[in-house]
């Protein structure tokens, strides 16, 4: 049996790694449409003192160790479902009889009046983020679309290099999607103390050549660098081709496979069916489920029938805050507190039935992570613990698993 | 030359569960498990994080960053995202004293 696995991001690599942890020992081809040897994106918005490294995903030789055949700077072109092959931009064709899809997502572009706006930078690769370390420094003037995660994280980064940064968010606040209102405020007061200019609930009219933002208000905003941080779009034109089916992503059962049963897509890139959440397809892009996945779907191209149903994980590093959050929240109905300590909480989101849901956690350093972890296991045996236990930070939310059913 | 250091009482480690230890510019984790102790280097081998604050679940430390797994007995990585062991070091006890031998 030969795999191939189109896309060499976090999901894909680690599918490659799982499919030879699982004993398959046939031929895995891994295209890599970068030209870089494959790494992990989170520290691109996170990096070091020594600034931003390419930190290999699982260790420098672990492919050529694991005979993964790795082949770089190729982008798949095409896929032909009748002779199950794929076509490489290197004109070679890659031969399968399982085929795995995980090309991830790419920045959503800044679009004005309907034009692109080519002054408009993004962050998603590593050459993405060495390009804008390289001009970041003091007095600099950078400018961020967005008040999602990334743009967050590289407020707080290019604020340790002194850069004067000035955040454009056009909803009524930041993080509105993802993060209940009270953290995000917490979040947003300590990008202020830092030293970050919000424009919040401000649309932008215009971007000049010379990159002078002018918001609608008419407030000018002189920038060296625009930087776009407002959503991403998943890589699906691939299986648009192949005639897969798309719904926010390319679509997939519960064992990740496409409606083509010799093709499976994971991570960014698909939208899947949730055991947890009513069965509904959603797609998220964070970087454990993309780990999960590719390990689930490597189980299935090899035979497994088990259905993806892995709790939901993210986080986020702002300054000295760290973020977490299990779950789904967006059925919830009330909301419980946990102080942990005069900085640190969580807010536990529960349904109607009293079901936990989701759990979301903001503190200093590690302080919310054992809790959120609590959280996500009884998330997953949808339990419904008690809101007094869950509001006493000195209760130990360890012992509710053992009596959750 | 090893030599055997005092980390702390046995009675400081809660049963299935971790602490930390620091010393000599060092830092180490220390687990006990059904009157089993053991201990391991004190940060995880993927961006040096105290695993101290990590999830004691039998005999596996879960880093508290990305949850990336070791089995504390022997270091050995447990999947994603580590890939590095974690070093691991010889413990003995001595009157509820708890020691570990380091290099
Ligand atoms: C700057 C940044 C910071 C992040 N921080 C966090 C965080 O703190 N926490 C968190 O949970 N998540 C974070 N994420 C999200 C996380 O990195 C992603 O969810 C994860 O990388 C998804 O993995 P993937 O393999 O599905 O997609 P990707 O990592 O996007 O990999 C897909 C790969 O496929 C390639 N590709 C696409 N099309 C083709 C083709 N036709 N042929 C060949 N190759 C192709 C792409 O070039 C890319 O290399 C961050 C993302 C970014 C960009
Ligand atoms: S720092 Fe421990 S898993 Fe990443």
């Amino acid at each position: 049996m030969r795999i191939v696995i189109i896309g060499a991001g976090e999901c894909g690599v680690r599918a490659s790694l799982a499919l030879r942890e699982q004993g398959f020992d046939g031929a895995i081809d891994l295209v890599n449409g970068e030209a870089h040897i494959p790494y992990e994106r989170p520290p691109l918005s996170k990096p070091s003192a020594d600034g931003v490294a390419l930190k290999p995903i699982g260790g420098t030789d672990r492919l050529l160790e694991d005979r993964i055949a790795l082949h770089s700077d190729s982008i798949a072109l095409s896929i032909d479902r009748d002779a199950r092959e794929v076509a490489l931009s290197n004109h070679e064709r890659l031969p399968y009889d399982k085929l795995l899809i995980a090309t991830g997502a790419r920045p959503r572009p800044l679009v004005l009046n309907g034009n692109d706006v080519p002054q408009a930078r993004y962050l998603r690769s590593y050459d993405d983020a060495k390009a804008l370390y390289d001009v970041i420094s003091p007095d600099f003037r950078l400018t961020i679309l967005g008040g999602g995660f990334i743009g967050l994280e590289i407020a707080a980064e290019a604020r340790k290099y002194g850069a004067i940064v000035t955040l454009i968010e056009s909803a009524p606040r930041i993080l509105g999607r993802a993060v209940p209102a009270s953290l995000a405020a917490k979040i947003e007061a300590r990008h202020r103390m830092a030293g970050v200019t919000f424009h919040i609930g401000k649309a932008i009219a215009s971007v000049s050549a010379a990159r002078m933002i002018t918001l609608e208000d008419g407030t000018e905003i002189p920038s060296d660098v625009v930087l776009a941080g407002i959503g991403s779009l998943p890589n699906i034109e691939l299986a648009q081709k192949a005639e897969l089916t798309i719904g926010n992503g390319i679509a997939v059962n519960g064992m990740l496979q496409t409606s083509d049963p010799a093709i499976y897509a994971a991570g960014d890139c698909c939208s899947f069916p949730h055991p947890l959440y009513d069965n509904k397809h959603i797609r998220i892009e964070s970087w454990r489920a993309a780990q999960e996945q590719g390990d689930h779907a490597a189980k299935a191209m090899l035979g497994s029938t088990d259905a993806y149903q892995a709790v939901p994980w993210f986080w986020s590093d702002q300054y000295d805050l760290t973020l977490q959050i299990a779950g789904l929240a967006m059925d919830a109905t009330e909301e419980i507190e946990r102080k942990i300590d005069e900085q640190a909480s969580i807010l536990f989101h529960l349904a109607a039935d009293g079901r936990l849901l989701a759990a979301s956690g903001l503190g200093i350093g590690n302080s919310i992570a054992r809790d959120i972890r609590f959280a996500e296991m009884l998330i997953a045996k949808r339990a419904k613990p008690d809101k007094t236990f869950l509001a006493d930070p000195a209760f130990k939310l360890k012992s509710l698993l053992s009596s959750a059913v | 030359m090893t030599q055997w250091i005092k980390a702390c009482k046995t009675d400081d480690i809660p049963d299935e569960d971790v602490i930390r230890f620091d010393h000599d510019n060092k830092t180490y984790a220390l687990y006990r498990k059904d009157d089993q102790f053991f201990a391991t280097d004190g940060l995880c081998t993927h961006e040096s994080v105290h695993l101290a604050d990590g999830l004691v679940m039998d005999y596996t430390i879960e880093c508290p960053k990305h949850n990336g797994r070791f089995d504390y007995r022997t270091g050995a990585a447990k999947g994603a995202p580590v890939c590095i062991n974690l070093k691991t070091y010889p413990t003995k006890i001595e009157n509820d004293d708890l020691f570990i031998e380091l290099a």
